[in-house]
C-alpha cells in the first residue's frame, strides 16, 4: 500500500467567496507546495473548473477528484465526487436544472468566473451559485449515488450549513461515504452525531478560499494507487485500504 | 388550547398525524434550524418551519412538541409524514410565511 496527501475540498475563483487568486495554475502551485498528492475542486454547486483543473494537474502528479458543495433545499453543504467526465457533465446539468434563478450580486458576494488554462476569463456564471438548490438531501444523495459518486456530508461540526445544524443529526437511512469534519473541529464534539453511523469514516480537509488554506489540514489515504476506485474503497475501509486524519 | 382549536381559527390544513390534535399547547416556536429547535423548544410548543424533512418529525416527538405547521404552502416530504401518522403529531399547512402565522398564533394563544 501507498500513502497520499489528500485535501478534498478546496474552492476556486468560481465560487463568490473563494479569493480571485485561487486559479486553477494557483491551487496546483500551492497544492504541490504542500505535498499534497489528492485534491478535490468543490465550488459551490458547480463543477465547470473540474475538467480543467484535472487535466493542469495530471501533468504536475496531482490526482485530482472531480465534484462540488452542493447545497441541499435544507442548506447542508455536501461533497460530491465523479470519477469521470460524463457523470460529471450528467451532475452539472442537474445542478443547473435546480439552481434556482436568482442573481449574483458581485459588489456583495463576489465574482463567478470561468477561466481557462491561460488565467483568462471565459464565462461569468450569472445566478448566484451559494444558493440552496430545490433539491432535498436524500433526492442529491441518491442522484450522486445514481452516477457511481460519492457523497459526504461536509463540514459536520460547523454552526451553520451543516447537517447537524440543518438537520439536528444525521438523518437514519441516508447513505453516506464519509463525513467531513472542518479544520479547527476537535473530535470529541461530534461523536454524540456519530454513534449510530457505525464505522463511519472520517476526513479533515481545508474547506480552502484562500491560497494559504490550500492544504493546511489533509487525510491521508493508504491504498494501491491513486485512483477514484481505490479513493472509495479507502472511505469504506475495503480490502486493507483506509484513511486517517491529524 | 388544543391543538384542533387552532385549526379552525387559523385556516390550517392537516396533513397527517390527527391522532394528536387533542394535544394542549402551551405556545409556539419558530426556527428552520433543526438543532436550535432541539436545543431549545420546550415541549408543549407548535412549531412553525418550512424545514419538510423527517428529522422534522423525530425532533419534535423527541421534545415532546403539540404539532408542526409547515409554512408557504410546502407539503411535508413522503417520509415525514408517514413518521408524523406513526407518532400521531399532527403536521399542519398554511400558505403564509412564518412572520403571519407565527403573528396569529402569538395573538390566539396570548389573548
Amino acid at each position: 500500500m501507498n500513502s497520499y496527501r489528500a485535501d478534498l475540498h478546496i474552492h476556486t475563483v468560481l465560487s463568490p467567496c473563494g479569493s480571485l487568486d485561487m486559479s486553477p495554475a494557483k491551487i496546483i502551485e500551492k497544492a504541490r507546495e504542500k505535498g499534497l498528492d489528492i485534491i478535490g475542486i468543490t465550488d459551490h454547486n458547480s463543477t465547470r473548473h473540474c475538467k480543467l483543473i484535472s487535466k493542469l494537474a495530471a501533468t504536475e502528479g496531482i490526482f485530482v477528484l472531480m465534484g462540488a458543495e452542493v447545497t441541499t433545499r435544507e442548506e447542508v453543504h455536501c461533497l460530491s465526487f465523479f470519477e469521470n467526465d460524463d457523470q460529471l457533465t450528467d451532475f452539472q446539468a442537474y445542478l443547473e436544472a435546480h439552481l434556482p434563478p436568482i442573481l449574483n450580486d458581485t459588489q456583495k458576494f463576489g465574482y463567478q468566473v470561468v477561466v481557462d488554462e491561460n488565467e483568462q476569463i471565459i464565462d461569468e456564471i450569472e445566478f448566484l451559485l451559494i444558493s440552496a438548490l430545490d433539491q432535498s438531501i436524500d433526492q442529491v444523495e441518491q442522484k450522486v449515488h445514481s452516477l457511481g459518486g460519492i457523497f459526504i456530508p461536509a463540514h459536520i461540526d460547523r454552526p451553520s450549513y451543516s447537517i447537524t445544524s440543518q438537520l439536528g443529526f444525521i438523518p437514519a437511512g441516508l447513505n453516506i461515504d464519509a463525513i467531513e469534519i472542518s479544520a479547527s473541529c476537535k473530535t470529541e464534539t461530534i461523536l454524540p452525531f456519530i454513534t449510530k453511523q457505525k464505522g463511519v469514516t472520517i476526513i479533515r480537509n481545508s474547506d480552502a478560499h484562500y491560497e494559504d488554506q490550500v492544504g493546511k489540514v489533509f487525510t491521508t489515504f493508504e491504498m494501491e494507487h491513486r485512483s477514484f476506485a481505490e479513493v472509495k474503497m479507502a472511505l469504506h475501509g475495503m480490502m486493507g485500504r483506509k484513511t486517517s486524519y491529524t | 388550547m388544543k391543538v384542533k382549536d387552532i385549526i379552525t381559527a387559523l385556516e390550517l390544513k392537516v396533513f397527517g398525524g390527527s391522532q394528536g390534535l387533542d394535544r394542549e399547547i402551551t405556545g409556539g416556536y419558530t426556527s428552520d434550524l433543526l438543532s436550535d429547535v432541539m436545543g431549545y423548544a420546550e415541549n408543549g410548543k407548535i412549531w412553525i418551519t418550512l424545514q419538510t424533512h423527517k428529522n422534522v418529525i423525530a425532533i419534535a416527538s423527541l421534545k415532546e412538541l403539540a404539532a408542526v405547521i409547515l409554512i408557504k404552502g410546502n407539503d411535508p416530504d413522503t417520509d415525514m409524514l408517514a413518521q408524523a401518522k406513526e407518532e400521531g403529531i399532527p403536521v399542519l399547512g398554511t400558505n403564509e410565511e412564518a412572520f403571519e402565522i407565527t403573528g396569529k398564533l402569538f395573538n390566539l394563544l396570548n389573548r
